[in-house]
């Protein structure tokens, strides 16, 4: 158990300075950092200045222990284009991004999930095939254009939900949210649905898939053979041998929800993390892009961490080293 | 437990016929065949692979993957047919009164539900019983097919069996609601040799004690002559002989299953070579007309590739064969 | 007089071979699913009808949308034919220049398709390749290889895309940018992609190369990974096959994704992602045709080949026979 732990969390971190030593390359040999610190009409003295402040002559280990130091820190430097600390502009964008990536996976799990569970069990039903159409178009449907035609629909056409912007947040100790009034919540429905949607019917294809599976295998066959109610067979046996790789995609699903926000914040001109880090790709504001790399990695470095430990948890094939073997 | 006086026979199989449409047409599995097994007894099934042995213990107990499906003919079980019966119906008999028992024993158990809950969710899906006394009776049914130590071994999960342990446990969860009868496909062919002989001696032991009939399908007929009071013998979908084991296997009357014999050697016997019948087993989508085994068999004559031999009494056993018909073989000229 | 009647046997042995070999595909059992399928072969004339318009454009197209000159600025924010104000000349109304969006529509396509058939390209010859490597050579490769194999299907293809491309644009000078532009996009969509054709070449490599031919061709003096690939290729086809069809889709979309969001294709040679971000702006007053139609053809264009990639799938499957 321990050196299972041991294991992934050693992995993590070899990932983790894998990606930084890619921000590190980028923050400091692309482009020239010094003109971006100063900018080109900058003086000799300026530039000898910069140099020194930059430690750029200094030698590439300590170059990159410096820049992995103020990283762990959240330290980034400033935004070329924002000229604020990049910290700041992350952190103020952050609750945006979470709240909407938590109530996209809410609704992506709520849904996907029973609707998964219901087209594997009632495979040739007729509300089953009506489903696996409409997941069909589901993952043919680009996020973006969800977010248009809905944006059409109800804001355009109908006026029912606003089009852009957080609207009328709620200050909480520092965290503006939107899911505190009704007013908050109507800016973030539109959005949060065009995120979950692609989320959602790639959970229920799986779901679905995966129970297929297990409904073929023997022990599923011997339970019937012993006369077991449907209910224990599908809900029981089937329900739970199904779940357990799902939990895992879930875990999964939050870190790619989390870079699919980028579209949405997009075309909702939602003030997150993903808008920010779009805006930097295009200034070229290396910064913050080698921040939002080092985050969005961390992020999923832990998910994944939490996923394998979950994993671990629930199987109980994987505690093999611990108890003791048959005989 | 013996049911002396008791001459109805515990399971009867008439005329059954199994299909599978397929999209080239229809696909007979098992064509029209017949056997009964009275209580207590051991029939053995035997045949080599894709006889059809599978599928009529899947037919029987109504687990047939579709699109096969029962095409003809019925199962009466104590002297109740259930062919037709609904799934809830032959729900209620699977486990309580006819058990099914597979080949692998390691997928045949959940590895994410201890033996203990698999154990106990069975016992009260036909026994009303609260979860202790469930639980209890967990405990006897571990101790009776021979695991040690089994309180303990109750919480268990099913990889930290070994094979053999695995397939006791799987006897056990057959076992668990008395069932008058147990289906056993290939209970011990994935087994090493070694382990085999263990579980077909507790198999017969608690089939012995229990009263409990044994509907024994294998290719193995070794495990036939140690464990079948009769044995059947299935090929290309028919039976083709059956009767007491001894008889079968010593004085085996029709031509396929004597040379199934003669291919098995025997330690004591030394022979040169051993039996073996040319060509293979035809599939199920190209049988021949009139007596399936006629492209191979030694004794072929004119008449049996014109019709299908029903089973014919021949000394001790039945034989589907047209050499004991003495009018067809005089008239078709047989060697 | 020999050599003329060799030759003419050849062309008519093969003419005979390859009516053999329609004969057998007409009679195949992926031929008769494909028919019984209503869904599968709409969704197959579909995407004939998507490839036709979009690399005959230049033929077909009403008008020629990328030729300045023939833009006319009276013709700006036509409705479709069928509402008021719109005109049988453009059947589904014009933009903001005065560019018939159904023209439009033709090109864009067939930019989209171009850069999905390159990337998905891309990934299968890094995937199948990598593949086969991590299979054969085995230890510490393969772990190195299926270490990164992981980490990349944790990143959503967008954003491996949206990294990729962020970092050629920051690295590459200004004027290069937009010419190398498509090529980047290319490799950024063809990187995102490759893990599946690895993982599953490489199950394949593992399992041949455990057989003894493999030994054997050592032995006879032929390179083992030569005749382990000759082997290897043929049994990976059917998979490959379904994996890249799923994979165009993905493509298509992602490249619609990245241009909406301005990353993708220069907007001198708009693909339909671009279209549908240019729409876009018009969208709230009213002149919703700039952004739907094109939508509609990406979602029809991905659902139609996703169809297809569903049914092959269903139809290579040897479980589901």
């Amino acid at each position: 158990m321990l050196a299972y732990i041991v294991r992934r969390l050693l992995h993590s971190i070899l990932v983790l300075i894998a990606v930084g030593f890619i921000a590190f390359s980028l923050f400091t040999y692309v482009g020239d950092p010094i003109n971006n610190m100063v900018g080109v009409e900058a003086t000799e003295a300026e530039r000898e200045w910069a140099r020194k402040a930059l430690g750029i002559d200094d030698p590439f280990p300590v170059q990159f222990a410096r820049f992995a130091w103020h990283a762990v820190q959240g330290d980034f430097g400033q935004s070329f284009r924002l000229s604020i600390p990049v910290e700041t502009a992350i952190g103020d964008r952050l609750p945006a991004t979470l709240e909407l990536v938590f109530v996209a996976a809410v609704m992506a799990l709520a849904i996907g999930v029973p609707l998964g569970v219901y087209t594997g069990l009632h495979r040739d039903g007729a509300i089953s095939r009506i489903l696996l159409t409409a997941s069909l178009v589901g993952i043919s449907l680009p996020t973006f254009l969800i977010g248009i035609i809905l944006i059409l629909v109800f804001s355009v056409w109908l006026g029912w939900l606003p089009s852009f912007g957080r609207g009328a947040t709620v200050d909480l100790w520092g965290w503006e949210s939107n899911l505190v009034t009704w007013e908050g919540f109507k800016s973030i429905i539109l959005p949060s649905i065009t995120l979950c949607l692609f989320q959602l019917t790639l959970l229920m294809r799986l779901v679905r898939a995966e129970m297929l599976e297990v409904l073929r295998t023997d022990y599923i066959k011997f339970a019937r053979a012993r006369g077991l109610t449907n209910r224990a067979v599908n809900f029981g046996h089937a329900l739970k041998n199904t779940l357990v790789p799902v939990i895992t995609i879930t875990g999964l699903q939050i870190g790619s929800l989390i870079a699919f926000a980028i579209i949405t914040e997009t075309v909702f001109q939602w003030p997150g993390m993903g808008l920010l880090f779009l805006q930097a790709i295009q200034f070229v504001d290396i910064p913050v892009m080698a921040a939002y790399l080092c985050l969005v990695a961390f992020i999923f470095v832990v998910i994944n961490l939490m996923v394998d430990l979950l994993y671990y948890a629930i199987d109980p094939r994987l505690r093999l080293e611990g108890t003791g073997h048959a005989h | 437990m013996s049911q002396t006086g008791n001459t109805q026979p515990l399971l009867r199989v008439e005329n059954l016929r199994v299909e599978f449409p397929t999209r080239r047409g229809t696909l007979v599995a098992v064509d029209d065949i017949s056997f009964h097994i009275d209580e207590g007894e051991v029939l053995g099934v035997v045949g080599e692979s894709g006889a059809g042995k599978s599928l009529t213990g899947a037919a029987i107990i109504g687990l047939l993957d579709p699109p096969g499906r029962i095409a003809d003919g019925q199962v009466i079980f104590n002297g109740k047919r259930i062919d037709n019966f609904s799934y809830e119906q032959m729900r209620r008999l699977r486990g309580d009164q006819i058990a099914m028992v597979f080949q692998d024993p390691l997928t045949s158990l959940n590895p994410l539900y201890t033996i203990g809950k698999q154990l106990t969710e069975t016992i009260r899906t036909h026994v009303s019983v609260d979860e202790r006394g469930a639980r209890t009776r967990a405990i006897e049914l571990l101790n009776e097919v021979g695991i040690p130590a089994a309180e303990r071994r109750v919480g268990q999960f099913p990889h930290q069996f070994s094979g053999g342990m695995r397939q006791r446990v799987v006897i056990a969860l057959a076992l668990a609601a008395n069932p008058r009868l147990i289906i056993a496909d290939e209970p011990t062919t994935a087994l090493d040799v070694s382990i085999q002989a263990q579980i077909i001696s507790l198999l017969k032991r608690l089939c012995r004690e229990h009263g409990t009939a044994v509907m024994l399908v294998t290719h193995d007929m070794g495990v036939i002559a140690e464990t079948a009071d009769r044995v059947a013998v299935m090929y290309a979908g028919r039976i083709v002989e059956v009767g007491p084991v001894q008889d079968v296997i010593k004085r085996a009357q029709h031509p396929y299953t004597h040379g199934l014999m003669g291919s098995i050697p025997v330690i004591r016997h030394d022979v040169e070579r051993l039996i073996q019948i040319d060509g293979a087993m035809p599939r199920l989508t190209d049988i021949p007309s009139g007596c399936a085994f006629n492209p191979r068999c030694p004794r072929v004559f004119e008449y049996c590739r014109v019709e299908r031999p029903e089973l014919m009494d021949v000394g001790a056993t039945r034989a589907a064969c047209w050499l004991f018909d003495e009018a067809r073989e005089q008239a078709g000229g047989a060697r | 007089m020999a050599t003329v009647m060799g030759a003419e046997q050849t062309t008519r042995s093969w003419f005979w071979r390859l009516r053999d070999s329609l004969h057998r595909f007409f009679d195949s059992d992926i031929f008769y699913s494909f028919r019984r399928s209503p869904v599968t072969v709409l969704a197959f004339v579909t995407t004939v009808i998507f490839f036709v318009a979009a690399f005959a454009a230049p033929i077909l197209a009403p008008f020629n949308t990328n030729d300045v000159a023939t833009l006319n600025l009276m013709d700006a924010f036509r409705p479709p034919a069928w509402m008021a104000g719109g005109s049988s000349e453009h059947l589904l109304g014009t933009d903001e220049q005065g560019r018939d969006v159904l023209s439009a529509i033709m090109f864009g396509t067939q930019v989209s398709l171009i850069v999905g058939f390159l990337s998905v390209i891309f990934s299968v010859v890094l995937g199948v390749g990598l593949g086969l490597i991590s299979g054969y050579v085995g230890g510490r490769t393969d772990h190195l290889i299926m270490r990164i194999a992981d980490v990349q299907l944790s990143f959503p293809a967008v954003l491996v895309a949206l990294l990729l491309f962020g970092f050629a644009k920051a690295v590459l000078p200004r004027g290069l940018q937009d010419a190398v532009a498509i090529y980047v996009l290319i490799v950024a969509i063809g990187l995102s992609n490759w893990v599946q054709f690895a993982r599953t070449v490489r199950g394949s490599t593992m399992v041949e190369k455990s057989k003894e031919y493999v030994q054997a061709a050592r032995v006879i003096g032929r390179s083992p990974f030569a005749i382990m690939v000759q082997h290897v290729l043929p049994n990976v086809m059917g998979p490959v096959l379904v994996i890249a069809t799923i994979s165009l889709a993905l493509a298509i979309i992602t490249e619609a994704t990245l241009s909406f969001l301005g990353v993708g294709v220069p907007p001198t040679q708009p693909s339909l992602g671009t279209l549908i971000r240019f729409g876009n702006n018009f969208l709230f007053s009213g002149e919703w045709w700039m952004t739907i139609f094109p939508g509609l053809a990406l979602v029809i264009l991905a659902l139609a080949v996703n169809l297809l990639g569903d049914w092959l799938r269903d139809a290579l499957n040897p479980k589901l026979r």
